[in-house]
């Protein structure tokens, strides 16, 4: 195999890191948050937190409110990831390889349903979610967060899915494949990039939604995000157990990235079959 | 309202590859293709029409109580226009939108270049750049609250003692603009960096041989090879970056709840302020049916100026 996948600048690395480095500063600070007492925080500033304390991390797994909420996240997201990926497959195939009667306004008209604004839809969303029984359950957040998350899985694969040249299709037709053996056997392999990609982001974006899972769960389901709101006491912010909330959401999220990152960065077997 | 879209092509995202490629690869006209959509057409038409409609339903009435509406017809859509704050704040939300996407664009598609492309430095990259897209909105919200303040926050407290300049968001309008600003570039880019990445990693290796075998300069290889490539990904991202933006509402508010004064009073924080802080349903139903359209517009004209413009 070739070395090259392009050619970089001899100081591109370098300011990459520096590029991950500023990126970094703010996390870093907020891990430095849930590590030191909250008096410490408001107290006058500090780079290194002057007395560690790992306090704020056994109150989260020993405070049922905390960790279950923490889980509640992780199966609705994975739930809405695994699903949306489901839905949007065959119909990003349709969009990318057919032409048929309203095609072109079918695709705009999923892309507008990614922005239509949440503050106005929750009241609609609670009142038909409580009237067909999915009202704080795992699987009506997981189909609420539909509402972006299939849109765009569409989308990402259709933009991935057009880059396949269409020959592939027609000569695995000839072979004698039908277009589901076709599907399964061929194009899946070749996309899994793209399956990597729309995975992830299916995750994150319900995993960081608000506004509607708070809406449409009470207790059973509700979300890690909703129970941080919670730390506003008479007291006031408790800062560092939200940050300890923020280090440990980035958690899930930063093991699926590690998982799929084979499938973002392996790249199509283009010209391969 | 999205009459002659139709003369729009079909969505090409890669140039032609191979010269035997050229047009030969249009789409096969088949209606069959539309059982292959169905399950998104239902599973979308139960999370977005039916509370749409609900919307609409609010927009053109005046509810009293539950069994009490009155039909006012266009009534608050006129006052939707009418009102000057609205009006500002959609200006200023269009400039952010504006900013966040001349900002962002270029410099993720610099960092994807940039990125690490083998072994396990690559895969840290990877992790380490999709970070800030994990952190729940309101959380991101709090970090910057807390990261700008000038007194216990690193960076307001460096801006201030390290560097020297007065920085204070909660009373200067440009301070707290600009905190907003940063901190979506640093929440967002990331996002931009990974969809051209994933774009980049998509081109086969034979042309970076070609390149080289032709002596090609790497400024050379990423303008002719790189670049019409991540097309695609492009679109993606920069409607993506576009509609976020437009709806931005979680990060501002818990930042600087829209202020000082109302210098980051966004259209979703308005519309939310009207919506959940008052009741004003009627109100809160039009403006967002206008909202709405207004964003419709604006990427079906991107869309069409994107998808169109490699042809």
């Amino acid at each position: 195999m070739a070395r090259t996948t392009g050619r970089r600048l001899p100081w591109a690395r370098t300011v990459f890191w520096l590029y991950v480095a500023t990126l970094m500063l703010p996390l870093l600070w907020m891990f430095g948050m849930s590590i030191r007492p909250n008096e410490d925080i408001l107290g006058s500033f500090s780079l290194i937190p002057q007395r560690v304390t790992f306090d704020n991390y056994v109150t989260f797994f020993t405070d049922v409110s905390w960790y279950s909420s923490y889980l509640n996240s992780i199966i609705y997201t994975s739930l809405n990831a695994v699903m949306s990926l489901i839905v949007a497959l065959p119909a990003a195939y349709a969009f990318s390889r057919f032409r048929f009667a309203g095609d072109k306004h079918l695709f705009f008209w999923l892309l507008t349903n990614r922005m239509a604004p949440p503050a106005v839809f929750l009241l609609p969303f609670f009142q038909i979610y409580q009237s067909v029984g999915l009202f704080d359950t795992h699987l009506g957040v997981a189909i609420a967060h539909m509402l972006f998350n299939v849109p765009l899985a569409v989308w990402i694969l259709e933009g991935f899915m057009s880059g396949i040249p269409r020959e592939i299709d027609e000569t695995a037709a000839i072979d004698g494949y039908s277009l589901p053996r076709f599907f399964i056997r061929i194009f899946l392999p070749m996309i899994r990039s793209a399956i990597g990609v729309t995975l992830f982001f299916c995750f994150m974006f319900s995993w960081v939604e608000l506004l509607i899972a708070r809406t449409i769960t009470s207790v059973d389901a509700k979300p890690i995000a909703a129970t941080m709101t919670r730390t506003v006491s008479a007291a006031g912010v408790d800062w560092a157990l939200l940050a300890t909330a923020g280090v440990l959401t980035i958690v899930p999220g930063a093991i699926v990235i590690w998982f799929v990152r084979n499938y973002i960065a392996r790249g199509f077997a283009l010209g391969r079959v | 309202m999205t009459a002659g879209s139709q003369v729009s092509g079909e969505v090409v995202t890669t140039a032609p590859a191979e010269p035997q490629e050229t047009r030969t690869d249009l789409k096969r006209k088949d209606n069959r293709a539309w059982w292959l959509v169905l399950p998104v057409v239902v599973s979308v038409a139960f999370t977005a029409i039916i509370p749409l409609m609900t919307v609409v339903n609010f927009s053109v009435q005046d509810v009293f109580s539950p069994s009490d509406r009155v039909f006012v017809g266009l009534d608050w859509f006129y006052e939707a226009v009418r009102r000057p704050e609205n009006r500002e704040a959609f200006v200023r939300t269009l400039l952010f939108s504006a900013q966040v996407l001349l900002v962002e664009i270029p410099l993720g598609v610099a960092i994807a270049v940039a990125m690490p492309r083998r072994g396990f430095w690559a895969s840290a990259a990877l992790v380490l750049v999709a970070l800030p897209l994990l952190i729940p909105w309101n959380v991101v919200g709090t970090i910057w609250q807390i990261f700008a303040r000038a007194d216990i926050g690193l960076g307001g407290w460096t801006i201030n003692n390290v560097l020297g300049i007065g920085f204070n968001y909660t009373l200067d309008s440009t301070d707290a603009w600009i905190t907003i600003l940063v901190m979506d570039v640093w929440h967002w880019t990331p996002l931009v960096a990974l969809l051209a990445y994933a774009g980049l990693r998509s081109i086969p290796e034979p042309y970076f041989q070609a390149a080289q075998i032709d002596g090609a300069s790497g400024w050379a290889t990423f303008r002719h090879i790189q670049l019409p490539r991540l097309r695609g990904v492009l679109t993606i991202a920069i409607l993506l970056r576009f509609m976020d933006s437009f709806m931005i509402y979680t990060e501002p508010f818990v930042v600087t709840g829209g202020g000082p004064g109302n210098a980051t009073s966004f259209l979703s924080i308005l519309l939310s302020k009207m919506a959940v802080g008052q009741f004003d349903v009627g109100p809160a139903g039009a403006f967002s049916l206008i909202y709405f359209l207004i964003v419709q517009v604006l990427c079906y004209v991107f869309f069409t100026v994107l998808t169109r413009s490699g042809r």
